[in-house]
């Protein structure tokens, strides 16, 4: 006996089925269509917001603590409570000799000062910057090049300049680059010019000048702002940060215990909640997505079995004519299980398209909230054979009805 | 072919039950045409329920072509109809939305013959009711005389031992009537066995033998004059 499903006369009794009942196919359809729809809309939705926020995110690495020095809250050997803290250069080197995973430690400098070029003028935020800043901040250079180690060695007197700033010193579509103009009165050249996407930690700012020319220009000594620290990729930066500030305790003679000495500020700990906001945000889709799919499977259950009832005569004179429970049962549910699936086909094709146009319009927009939103196959995958044993599942109710019946009883249904 | 001893059976009727059938005896040789008579409520509705294996019995012994029906279950119940009997029924029971054809060939299905042959079949049992030309239209196309001859082909279409008719001229005027029984008598001279329920006298008088039912006991069991002049 050939296997039934591979049996093309079942395919037959089906088609007939359904071909008869055109508007409760359709409709049935419909509820499951909807279903895995919404399942895959949302899921890529979901996907497409945390993709934005990558995106956001991307050029910035998230692992990264940020460190100043503030006024110590406990005496100790002998020195007062109250007493200011300051970070210098041979800190930064203690913390990356003595400290492991660590990937960059970079000291920044920050100053608000007059920035003229010709007739215009802006009170911006200057930076003492290392070219490592580049690594957990990419600057994405619009023209020339960042601040480079010469620069450092050398304390040149260039700066790199931010999109904002640019528009506010120069007109527009003059080029920055190969320009003096003048920090604090000193004439500085402008080597770079970049468009910056997200700017976290740190006060705003325009101009980047090299760290050993800020120091000098401001008379800043050995001393530095703040620190950035970055981890390595499979660093706690929650951990790294105690272990910094215990450091840096150690070597300015802070209590242990002394909280306020040194400031900081976790990009790790902030990255993780948006992470978790995201996490909850695709439990919630998957939830939401699942329900309606067995909401839209249900209704399949209940059309079927609103269809044997109807077909309780059909199902009688078959039986008289020498069906099986047995053959009556596996037609049902395969009728259930085709269903499901050609909804369950349809509905992703639906899905995806929709994605498809979504993707079209928002990621052209200015400030795309979506990103590439997208399906995992595997998800498809899984979502399609959860279909199909629903559909079975509930096929299984008509079809016990419709077997339970004795065709006596359903002969004499009219 | 049939064979029956002291069969009863009763229906629960809340407390009560409505004893239906009490102790019929009856015997059908092969190729016999019979007609079972009786008002309504007087069991041949039943008699033919049990006798086409719909319903079961309580008590007594049913012997279908020489295998004593006892405790079947549905699945052996739908081979044995499959393989034995062929039903036509007074509403006619044709699948709506199957052309007359597929109709025909459905108890094909159930047996497990191939498609290509089991239209083949179905064409040629059509062919003998007369409505070849009338292959490939839906019921609700065809007149009832029609929807009754395809039904008579759907009942003959797996060479069953036996054919059991329930009033098959209820639902049909008088004129097409005639040709029905002309068929079942065609059939039968052919060798097969009938078995028809009516309450009709001119219907049973067609028959060869008149078995007469009243309130669940055979009350007459006679050749008919055609039967005498053959």
């Amino acid at each position: 006996m050939k296997i039934f499903i591979f049996d093309i006369d079942t395919w037959q009794e089906i088609y007939g089925s359904i071909r008869k009942n055109k508007l409760r196919t359709g409709i049935t359809i419909l509820g499951v269509m909807w279903g895995i729809f919404l399942l895959i809309v949302l899921l890529g939705s979901a996907r497409g917001v945390e993709n934005s926020f990558n995106k956001l995110f991307g050029d910035f690495a998230t692992n990264t603590v940020f460190m100043w020095g503030q006024n110590t809250s406990k005496p100790f050997q002998g020195f007062q409570e109250g007493r200011r803290m300051q970070l210098k250069m041979s800190d930064a080197k203690a913390i990356e000799r003595e400290l492991e995973g660590i990937e960059y430690i970079v000291p920044r400098f920050n100053s608000n000062s007059l920035v003229i070029n010709k007739m215009k003028s802006v009170n911006i935020g200057v930076f003492g910057d290392f070219p490592s800043l580049d690594e957990i901040q990419k600057k994405n250079l619009e023209y020339g090049r960042f601040i480079n180690e010469n620069d450092i060695e050398y304390k040149k007197k260039v700066c790199v300049i931010e999109d904002e700033t640019y528009k506010q010193l120069f007109d527009i579509g003059e080029r920055a680059v190969g320009q003096y103009i003048k920090i604090n009165n000193v004439n500085f050249k402008v080597i770079g010019h970049y468009k910056n996407g997200m700017r976290v930690g740190g006060p705003s700012g325009g101009l980047h000048i090299p760290f050993s020319t800020f120091q000098q220009v401001y008379n800043k000594g050995d001393n530095i702002g703040w620190l950035a620290i970055t981890g390595k990729q499979d660093t706690d930066i929650e951990q790294l940060e105690l272990d910094v500030k215990l450091l840096l305790k150690n070597l300015h003679g802070v209590h242990p215990e002394d909280e306020r000495a040194f400031g900081s500020a976790n990009m790790g700990s902030e990255f993780k909640k948006i992470t978790g906001f995201l996490t909850g945000m695709q439990f919630l889709t998957w939830f939401v997505g699942i329900a309606t799919l067995i909401a839209g499977v249900f209704a399949i259950g209940n059309i079927l079995l609103i269809t044997v009832k109807e077909r309780t005569q059909e199902i009688g004179i078959r039986r008289a004519l020498g069906a099986k429970p047995s053959e009556i049962r596996k037609q049902i549910v395969l009728e259930s299980v085709f269903l499901t699936t050609l909804a369950g086909s349809l509905g992703i094709i639906l899905g995806g398209f929709v994605l498809m146009v979504v993707d079209h319009f928002i990621s052209n927009a200015e400030t795309p909230f979506l990103v590439n939103p997208t399906v995992n196959i595997p998800v498809i995958l899984i979502a399609y054979g959860a279909l199909v044993v629903l559909g079975t599942l509930i096929g299984l109710i008509p079809a016990q009805v419709a077997v339970k019946m004795r065709p006596i009883e359903a002969l004499s249904d009219e | 072919m049939i064979q029956i001893k002291n069969l009863h059976k009763s229906y629960p009727m809340g407390k009560d039950s409505l004893h239906v059938l009490k102790g019929l005896n009856l015997h059908i040789k092969e190729g016999e045409f019979v007609s079972i008579m009786g008002s309504s409520g007087s069991g041949k509705s039943t008699l033919l329920n049990i006798v086409g294996l719909l319903d079961t019995h309580d008590e007594g012994v049913y012997i279908l072509n020489g295998q004593e029906i006892k405790e079947l279950d549905e699945t052996k119940a739908a081979n044995l109809r499959n393989k034995f009997l062929g039903f036509v029924f007074q509403s006619f029971n044709l699948i709506s939305y199957k052309t007359a054809v597929e109709n025909v060939a459905l108890p094909l299905y159930y047996k497990g013959v191939g498609r290509k042959e089991r239209l083949v079949t179905a064409m040629e049992y059509l062919d003998k009711v007369g409505l070849k030309d009338w292959a490939n239209h839906l019921p609700n196309e065809l007149s009832g005389g029609q929807k009754q001859r395809v039904a008579i082909a759907r009942a003959l279409v797996t060479e069953p031992k036996v054919v059991l008719a329930d009033e098959p001229t209820g639902a049909l005027d008088s004129v097409t009537s005639d040709s029905v029984m002309e068929l079942l008598k065609e059939i039968n001279r052919e060798g097969m066995t009938v078995f028809v329920i009516t309450h009709e006298e001119e219907i049973a008088e067609q028959s060869e033998r008149i078995v007469r039912l009243k309130d669940g006991v055979i009350i007459s069991d006679e050749k008919t004059k055609k039967a005498v002049t053959i």
